[in-house]
């Protein structure tokens, strides 16, 4: 009846778990409960949930990546503090296949639902905004989108308190993710996790495409797009391409793991190469997905705070896009030891390097674009300026680990792994909360807290160099990643400055929590009437802060680059001259997604467990849901909004 | 660009979304496909081709049927409004390429410095 789950599967005698199991689920139901007792279902269900609005969709996909943010932290400081226990014959206080579990969910939370999750949510606010359109292509998609995504969080978590996590690393790689040797539910865990929130990235990555392609304000060619919209679309046709050879590995590992298939088994002709050839097809372009939308930030953020326009606009929209097609042949440098030969070793390290050109093009914009603007330094500048330090360290270990023989003494260690947190960190992670600060005011109407912003970035800046330049070292000292425990008691000093770089960190995530509630209390000081409180060039900062559910009531006409910074430095061009009333089809909010993810959480949960006749009604449910969907009547698809009315509500 | 801005009003009007799909264009396409799929037939069985030809003829078919669902069922075309269409196209064929040929090296290669896993698996026993 219940398939594999009983009782046994709650692991009521390990108490790290438990307890920290116990305060989610008191926190969950505080929060449930405190909701009911104001009686905010119905505002938080017609204005949140059920929403089909970028803005909103983009706004609980940050804070989805906020609190996903603390989860994976958690795993964080546990191995950190481990590590710094468990010198010489000491153990520390968590078993091995503990500690393999809370690797494994570090590494999945922050790269699927921290680092993808916020970059996904800054591209749904902000890119419909730059383009001067209403939404995106497919509103309810959209919601759909972030639905799935949030179901494949709920499925990550709900391991904590039910059954386990992969103890395999992030990557589940065969043959140790196979039945035979990771019989338990972990891995099952994690590959239907991923499936169900990766076909919502997938379906995200699809719809921004389309926008980008085909919805831009009447004048906006491709080179009249901001930069930030070139790094989105670069970053969704990888989406597009990618995430389906993603979704093919793993759906031929479950095939292996409940079906008795034998794709990457050891026995029966399977070849577990394959899926670590695979995987890394769609892990390099991951990467870059992730980094490219950064990168947009980042140029954003220098042009308007230097006051000028962006240094080789061109040049950066060329190296974009020769990223995003270079990205695709670099995959093999992730496996040089795994028994390629030299000639094969020799090619991908030369393409790894080569990719360092456009990226390199990038910063010297970046540096020409300082150069001679009156640079204001607000807090978004801090992070576009610690960024460009710290990605240059990150990028310049990157070119040395590309080097097959240097990846054959470094590969494995603690250098590679301080190697991806100085990029992922220092590049991914800083575009973030440089984005989240710098469009605040723009989704809120009212700015951040100025001087608890600054603090947050030094805190990250400081905490980042001294959890991971130790990192450095001890992988040069022969420190391997992924150990529960080591016998050098050398280098547990350099093990304890980590630690305290991570409690540096930690005192930035405090901070931004304490930030959120100090702006919130004190927003009345800080509103941003204007809807431009930066001086900004792009035409997000046209609109109201926030903006209407529709952006724009008359369509602005774009006839350049930087064209709110035009319009507002020359009396000649006008943004909006189209003066004609204009009705506005604005699309009806729907619980679609919020049902779809109901039920495809059913269907994960059944099948994670083999509760056969519960994913069957899961799959059944969701078909059924899509089914109603399509059979809507056109006044359940918009609302439409006169003109005059929309101009009067801004 | 802004014409498509409205692509809202011609849903409501029940039109098809697609441009050029005329009845006639469909079943000009089905007719090319049921020949070439016929063909392929014909070719596996006959014994009037060279042996060794049959898989390059039968390759030939296949591209030209792919041809056939590009230009009659998918609406590709050289119009300057498709050329969308035919970069997602040539992306998604780069891609898919790099991936299946580069797979195919690399999987070919991979043991030059290493036994393959079935040895590895009996040297243990």
């Amino acid at each position: 009846m219940l398939g594999k789950l009983s009782w046994a599967a709650i692991p009521f005698d390990q108490p790290i778990p438990m307890i920290a199991s116990l305060m989610v689920i008191l926190t969950m139901l505080a929060v449930l409960l405190l909701v009911t007792w104001k009686g905010w279902w119905p505002y938080l269900w017609s204005e949140w949930i059920t929403s089909v609005d970028h803005k909103r969709i983009g706004v609980m996909y940050i804070l989805l990546a906020l609190v996903m943010l603390v989860r994976g932290f958690t795993d964080a400081i546990m191995m950190r503090s481990q590590l710094a226990l468990a010198a010489g014959g000491a153990q520390g206080y968590l078993p091995p296949e503990h500690y393999n579990q809370i690797f494994s969910a570090h590494g999945t939370i922050m790269i699927f639902f921290v680092a993808m999750t916020f970059m996904v949510g800054l591209m749904n606010f902000v890119v419909p905004l730059q383009l001067g359109i209403r939404d995106v292509a497919f509103p309810v998609l959209n919601s759909v989108s972030f639905w799935l995504t949030a179901a494949g969080v709920l499925l990550v978590n709900m391991s904590l308190v039910i059954g386990e996590f992969a103890r395999t690393g992030w990557l589940v790689y065969p043959p140790l993710s196979e039945l035979a040797y990771s019989p338990g539910v972990g891995v099952d865990y994690y590959l239907w996790a991923l499936q169900i929130s990766g076909a919502g990235t997938l379906l995200s990555g699809i719809n921004l495409t389309t926008t980008i392609l085909k919805l831009r304000a009447p004048g906006m060619g491709y080179m009249r797009m901001p930069i930030f919209c070139w790094t989105a679309l670069a970053s969704n046709l990888l989406i597009v391409a990618a995430f389906p050879i993603l979704t093919a590995t793993f759906a031929m590992l479950l095939l292996d793991r409940y079906l008795g298939f034998h794709f990457f088994t050891n026995e029966a002709g399977g070849n577990a190469m394959m899926y670590i050839n695979l995987i890394w097809a769609w892990g390099h372009p991951e990467v870059y997905i992730l980094i490219l939308p950064a990168f947009g930030v980042f140029s954003e953020v220098i042009a308007t705070f230097s006051g000028k326009s962006l240094f080789g606009y061109r040049s950066m929209v060329i190296a974009t896009m020769a990223i995003c097609v270079l990205s695709f042949m670099v995959w093999l440098h992730h496996f040089f030891t795994m028994g390629a030969g030299a000639d094969i070793n020799g090619f991908f390290g030369i393409m790894t390097m080569i990719i360092a050109v456009p990226t390199g093009v990038k910063v010297f914009n970046w540096l020409f674009t300082l150069y001679g603007g009156r640079l204001r330094f607000d807090a978004p500048v801090y992070w576009a300026l610690g960024f460009m330090v710290t990605f240059v360290v990150g990028g310049m270990t990157g070119v040395l680990l590309a080097i097959p023989p240097a990846d054959f003494v470094l590969h494995n260690s603690l250098f590679l792994v301080a190697h991806f947190h100085n990029v992922i960190i220092g590049g991914v992670l800083f575009g973030a909360f440089a984005g989240y600060t710098f469009w605040f005011p723009k989704a809120f109407g009212f700015k951040l807290d100025e001087r608890i912003g600054k603090a947050i970035f030094w805190c990250w800046f400081i905490g980042f160099y001294l959890a991971f330049m130790p990192l450095y070292v001890l992988g040069l000292m022969g420190a391997t990643r992924r150990m529960q425990h080591y016998d050098v008691a050398g280098w547990q000093p350099l093990m304890l400055v980590a630690l305290v770089g991570a409690i540096v960190i930690l005192t930035g995530i405090v901070l931004t929590g304490v930030q959120l509630v100090v702006s919130i209390r004190t927003r009345d000081q800080r509103r941003d009437l204007t809807g431009d409180p930066w001086d900004g060039r792009t035409l997000e900062w046209s609109t109201p802060s926030p903006p209407p559910a529709w952006n724009y009531a008359v369509l602005p006409s774009v006839d350049g680059l930087d064209a709110y910074w035009e319009a507002k430095k020359s009396p000649k061009s006008r943004l909006q001259n189209d003066p004609e009333p204009e009705t506005i089809s604005v699309p009806r909010n729907s619980p679609i997604g919020f049902v779809l993810a109901f039920f495809a959480v059913m269907a994960g949960f059944a099948l994670i467990w083999h509760i056969w006749w519960m994913a069957i009604a899961g799959l059944i449910g969701a078909l059924m849901t899509i089914l109603a969907h399509a059979w809507r009547v056109s006044d359940e698809v918009e609302y439409i909004v006169e003109s005059e009315a929309s101009r009067a509500a801004i | 660009m802004a014409e498509s801005i409205e692509t809202t009003e011609d849903q409501e009007a029940g039109a098809p979304r697609v441009a050029g799909g005329s009845w006639q264009g469909y079943l000009i396409g089905l007719v090319f496909a049921i020949i070439l799929t016929l063909a392929s037939f014909w070719v596996a069985g006959t014994d009037m081709i060279w042996g060794p030809g049959v898989p390059i003829l039968l390759a030939v078919l296949a591209i030209a049927q792919m041809g056939v669902h590009l230009v009659f069922f998918l609406h590709i075309s050289s119009a300057p409004d498709s050329l969308n269409n035919i970069l997602a196209l040539a992306f998604g064929v780069f891609v898919v390429a790099l991936v299946v040929f580069g797979s195919m090296i690399i999987m070919a290669n991979l043991n030059a410095n290493m036994m393959s896993m079935p040895e590895l698996m009996n040297m243990q026993r």
